[in-house]
């Protein structure tokens, strides 16, 4: 499940980085583990910028620690808990669709989700993640297009089941879409079935043409 | 076996000891700055060894070696992210306890002890700085017949140090740019290009690793 993919877009290093430092926002990291946990190319991209963390820790010098630190540690590990096993496996999936770190958001899985009808056949359900970004789960059926929109930020979309192609190539299940501000883009579903994504804004999407009245409210924020 | 380790600590380093080694000539100073002298790479595989130690036979006098020398780094790396320094010492116990507690994830065929470190100590200074959760990567479990060979971790040793080796050679601006982007001082967009570095070659080594455990996993 989920492994020997073949996954055709990635991560940028500077938000692979910026996650690696910890200095992204909720809904930002929830999009870049959830690429992450699909995709074995940016996992090792995060832990080689992870490395460079670590060389950062090395290198940035020490401060002199209290006496009493080692001894107060060392009474918290004596009264810590031992692991019973070091062959834990993983709860059983509830949703195959749902990598992980989005099925934390998403407890109930995809079938639960009250979806919010946006316009056009597509629906949306917003995740309950911190303000500086919005994270959403969107419902494109099959041959649907999402009006054409640019970004005043960033725009990270995931695809989860199904498939969708724009401007800039066609994104299956555990591709990843970048769009910065220079992106004007019209995704359109894969006529195959209907498309499940993960997208994330952090700052509301523009939409031109005759379309904007109309299409702001599917933005919802 | 929690007599013994009381009695070995005894005979063990006391912290105090940290603050003399500071003005020990295993010290430069630097416009201010302590900075370190490279590790040779002894002194490296002594700490793989002590945290396979800590993972595998539970060894507190390992565990000691590791907090010594951990606990004054994480302190001045969290200061330098902007904790207060009786905060900071807080957050370092933290993460040394942490090691102790998560030392069954520890795969030394990926990452070395302090690139292990530094995740900890960054996932503690998100819960008390930006207080929100911090979605983590689906965990690749692994089991004793995924082991990785030692050669594995050697290597992975050899790549981090040259990697360690490649960011001290920067140029100081440079260098400056990449510390500020994990002291959390820059947003992503404003995190420049990244020329320089071989991350390369510590990303393939990684990569390998990450197909050997898929392959175990099936």
């Amino acid at each position: 499940m989920m492994k020997n993919m073949t996954i055709n877009h990635h991560l940028t290093d500077d938000l692979i980085m910026a996650y690696s430092a910890g200095t992204l926002a909720e809904a930002v990291s929830l999009a870049v583990a959830t690429h992450i946990s699909l995709c074995d190319e940016c996992r090792a991209n995060l832990e080689s910028h992870e490395a460079l963390g670590g060389a950062v820790l090395d290198s940035c010098g020490v401060e002199t620690i209290g006496k009493s630190s080692l001894q107060s540690v060392l009474d918290r590990i004596h009264s810590a808990p031992e692991r019973m096993s070091h062959l834990e496996r993983p709860a059983q999936r509830r949703d195959a669709r749902l990598p992980k770190p989005l099925e934390d958001y998403v407890p109930g899985g995809l079938d639960a989700i009250k979806w919010r009808p946006v316009g056009m056949g597509v629906r949306q359900a917003v995740l309950p993640t911190s303000s500086e970004a919005t994270a959403r789960l969107l419902y494109i059926p099959a041959g649907t297009a999402i009006p054409d929109h640019g970004h005043s930020g960033l725009e990270l979309t995931l695809v989860l089941q199904g498939a969708f192609h724009d401007e800039d190539g066609y994104f299956r299940r555990g591709d990843i879409e970048v769009a910065h501000e220079d992106l004007q883009h019209t995704p359109v579903a894969d006529i195959s079935e209907d498309c499940i994504c993960l997208a994330v804004t952090d700052a509301p999407l523009k939409f031109k043409g005759l379309l904007p009245r109309i299409a702001q409210p599917f933005v919802g924020i | 076996m929690m007599s013994n380790a009381a009695q070995n600590l005894d005979f063990m380093p006391q912290p105090v000891a940290i603050g003399l080694k500071m003005r020990d000539s295993s010290f430069a100073v630097v416009s201010g700055t302590k900075i370190l002298k490279t590790e040779t790479p002894d002194d490296r595989n002594q700490m793989v060894d002590d945290f396979v130690a800590i993972r595998d036979l539970r060894d507190e006098a390992a565990f000691i070696r590791v907090f010594e020398y951990f606990a004054p780094r994480v302190k001045a790396f969290l200061m330098r992210t902007g904790l207060d320094p009786a905060l900071a010492e807080e957050c370092a116990q933290d993460v040394l306890v942490t090691v102790w507690k998560k030392a069954h994830l520890y795969d030394a065929s990926r990452a070395n002890p302090s690139t292990w470190v530094f995740t900890i100590a960054r996932n503690r200074k998100i819960d008390i700085l930006r207080k929100q959760k911090r979605p983590e990567p689906e965990d690749l479990p692994w089991g004793p017949e995924a082991e990785p060979d030692q050669s594995d971790i050697l290597e992975l040793q050899q790549d981090s140090e040259r990697l360690a080796q490649a960011l001290r050679d920067l140029p100081p601006k440079q260098r400056e740019l990449i510390e500020k982007a994990y002291f959390g001082d820059l947003s992503h967009s404003e995190i420049a290009d990244q020329t320089g570095l071989p991350l390369g070659t510590i990303k393939s080594r990684i990569r390998l690793a990450l197909e050997r455990l898929r392959h175990a996993m099936k």
